[in-house]
């Protein structure tokens, strides 16, 4: 059987559910997770456990979350993880000593993410191969600024990273609020419903007298700004720079997306999905050590329970349909 | 003006050929005109690896929008170890070897399949998910070491015959094959008229699905033969001997004029890309110049080429 879906089948009987049985997949799978791991270590259910378990989470949350962006125009970051690791380096080596120098470099890489991605649309290049591109130079970049790892984070910085809110631990809050917002913005508000259109049906929305170019821009200086935040958060986490931090973050991120309900057709993705995968993605690590899977075998484990969820994906949109 | 006018003359697989051209001359007028032979000779040994594997990376990106093996460079890596412990560095198990190498590139391509259809997975999700599994069996099978090839596979890769390598030129018949594959075979037609329209291929009684396995099967295998031929060649299984055979083999096909949205490729073009790849890291390197310079000028270069390519393919 084919495995593209062919185009009657999307307008399923009861949309709305199967909307709510996309998101609530990677939940399903993040609570299961959760709920061996406590059983378990019932000691990890606790402020301090939760803490532990998902230290890791934001920089994952936020990358994930920018490769939504450029997934829902119907494109691909292949770039992602090195402009991550570029944010990084810039950040200890400038945000310390000269903050100007470092929030102009934020800028100007911004500006030229963005402005790849109007080339992209412009010259109507295939994003896959743009953005591979893209990722030599901005580890070129990194690798130039700091070409071996060293630096330090801002003390504020990783100062915020191991605050500790009340009521739950920061990754939490942070997860949290960001996919509100992303379900505000992108699934629930009119301007969503036109960045969605922009990538399941350009045309449509071009001919509403929207400016693609306007939408394309904007929508990849956002994504460009949530890479940033990633590199941030990541830095205060490992209060050092290296260029090759966080090459996984590229594919991890597309998987993140897919495992929340998005599609590679354009148009369809949720925020909500999105944090909720890459939630499970970066608990998957602490759930193997917990099992006492062997290092050597934690990789495939990775790719097994990958695997397990999107059947679970299956299963739902056959009962569904 | 120059340039949209030769746009008109140069089909877009020839732009590779002409930067590999363009990197060659550089790299000569820099070192001298003694080691051009040698560049070249490198080039095609080291470009050979990038068009066994990218010819199957191409298969399967003409399969259709989306279709793409992300598990290239684990089943190179698995295969490479699995054909050098059944080998144990015997000579006289060569064959066996190789066998062992294929078969597993045949099975990691099956699989890949299986997970795309039946799960309705996109190709990118199934084949990472896939490549994690086959990275973990080959770092359980090997480890940390290097597993060492047998005396008669480090001949066979470095063999020349009559001042000719012979790997280069049986990937070139290689390549020749794909092209008539492509061109004349009706498993070629059926894989291209999918990729341009599923619907209308099934409707026109092609059956997709054997056509989609038979490709990623095929995929699966030239990466598995790259693996075992490679660990001859660079003597011996290592764990991170894949790791730029990813990002490559994706490239040196859409470089090479295949396009991303299937039903169209192109088997000289990886050719003219893989070559222009090995030329261009060589010429970066006799500029001795800085890795982040050298990583900076090939994005670049990356860049320019698919923009150059690109109109040319739409017009």
């Amino acid at each position: 059987m084919p495995e593209a879906i062919p185009p009657g089948r999307s307008a399923a009987r009861r949309p709305w559910l199967r909307d709510a049985g996309q998101v609530g997949l990677p939940i399903g799978a993040l609570i299961i997770m959760l709920a061996i791991i406590f059983w378990i270590r019932p000691a990890a259910f606790s402020y301090f456990g939760f803490t532990l378990l998902f230290k890791l989470a934001t920089p994952l949350v936020f990358a994930s979350l920018s490769q939504m962006l450029i997934i829902m125009l119907g494109d691909i970051d292949l770039s992602n993880g090195s402009f991550v690791g570029l944010i990084n380096c810039v950040t200890v080596l400038y945000l310390q000593s000269s903050p100007g120098v470092a929030v102009l470099i934020y800028v100007a890489t911004v500006t030229a993410y963005a402005t790849f991605g109007l080339v992209i649309y412009l010259r109507r290049l295939p994003s896959i191969i743009v953005t591979l591109g893209m990722s030599f130079i901005w580890l070129g970049t990194a690798v130039i600024l700091l070409p071996s790892p060293g630096g330090s984070a801002p003390e504020w910085l990783s100062g915020f990273m191991s605050w500790r809110p009340p009521l739950a631990p920061l990754p939490i809050w942070i997860a949290i609020l960001s996919a509100l917002a992303g379900h505000f913005v992108i699934s629930r508000s009119s301007y969503g419903a036109v960045l969605r259109g922009a990538g399941a049906s350009p045309r449509a929305v071009q001919r509403a007298d929207w400016s693609l170019v306007g939408i394309r821009l904007a929508t990849y200086a956002a994504a460009g700004l949530l890479a940033c935040l990633a590199g941030l958060t990541l830095t205060g986490l490992t209060t050092s720079g290296d260029p090759n931090i966080a090459p996984a973050y590229t594919l991890l991120g597309v998987g993140a997306v897919i495992l929340g309900g998005g599609s590679f057709t354009g148009g369809v993705v949720s925020p909500i999905g999105t944090v909720a995968g890459a939630l499970t993605l970066s608990l998957a690590g602490s759930l193997l050590s917990f099992l006492q899977i062997p290092p050597t075998w934690q990789i495939g484990s990775q790719g097994v329970i990958l695997f397990l969820v999107l059947a679970g994906r299956v299963l739902i949109s056959e009962r569904t349909v | 003006m120059n340039i949209a006018r030769m746009r008109l003359v140069l089909p877009p697989w020839a732009y590779g050929f002409v930067a590999a051209f363009a990197m060659w001359v550089a790299t000569t007028a820099y070192s001298g005109f003694v080691n051009a032979g040698a560049t070249l000779s490198a080039a095609l040994a080291f470009g050979a690896f990038s068009v066994v594997i990218g010819t199957g990376q191409m298969l399967v990106i003409a399969s259709g929008p989306g279709n793409i093996d992300l598990s290239v460079a684990s089943v190179l890596t698995l295969a490479a170890y699995v054909s050098m412990t059944a080998m144990h560095e015997q000579s006289g198990l060569l064959l066996p070897g190789l066998l062992a190498a294929l078969g597993i590139g045949a099975v990691a391509g099956a699989l890949n399949f299986l997970a795309i259809a039946a799960l309705r997975l996109p190709p990118i999700i199934a084949t990472l998910a896939w490549s994690f599994v086959y990275q973990s069996v080959a770092f359980n099978l090997g480890g940390e070491a290097t597993l060492k090839p047998p005396g008669a596979l480090l001949w066979f890769t470095v063999q020349r015959v009559g001042g000719v390598q012979i790997i280069p030129v049986a990937v070139i018949v290689m390549t020749v094959v794909a092209m008539i594959l492509l061109r004349r075979l009706v498993f070629g037609r059926h894989l291209l008229a999918t990729g341009q329209s599923e619907r209308a291929a099934y409707l026109a009684g092609v059956e997709v699905g054997h056509v989609r396995l038979l490709a990623y099967v095929l995929c699966g295998t030239l990466a598995a033969l790259t693996g075992f031929l490679l660990s001859g060649f660079t003597g011996g299984a290592a764990l991170n001997m894949g790791d730029t055979y990813l990002t490559e083999s994706i490239a040196v096909v859409v470089l090479g004029g295949t396009s991303v949205a299937g039903g169209q490729a192109n088997a000289v073009g990886i050719w003219g890309a893989a070559l222009f790849f090995n030329l261009m890291a060589t010429m970066l390197n006799t500029f001795h110049l800085e890795a982040g310079v050298r990583l900076l000028l090939t994005g670049v270069l990356i860049l320019l080429i698919v923009t150059i390519i690109t109109p040319a393919r739409t017009s």
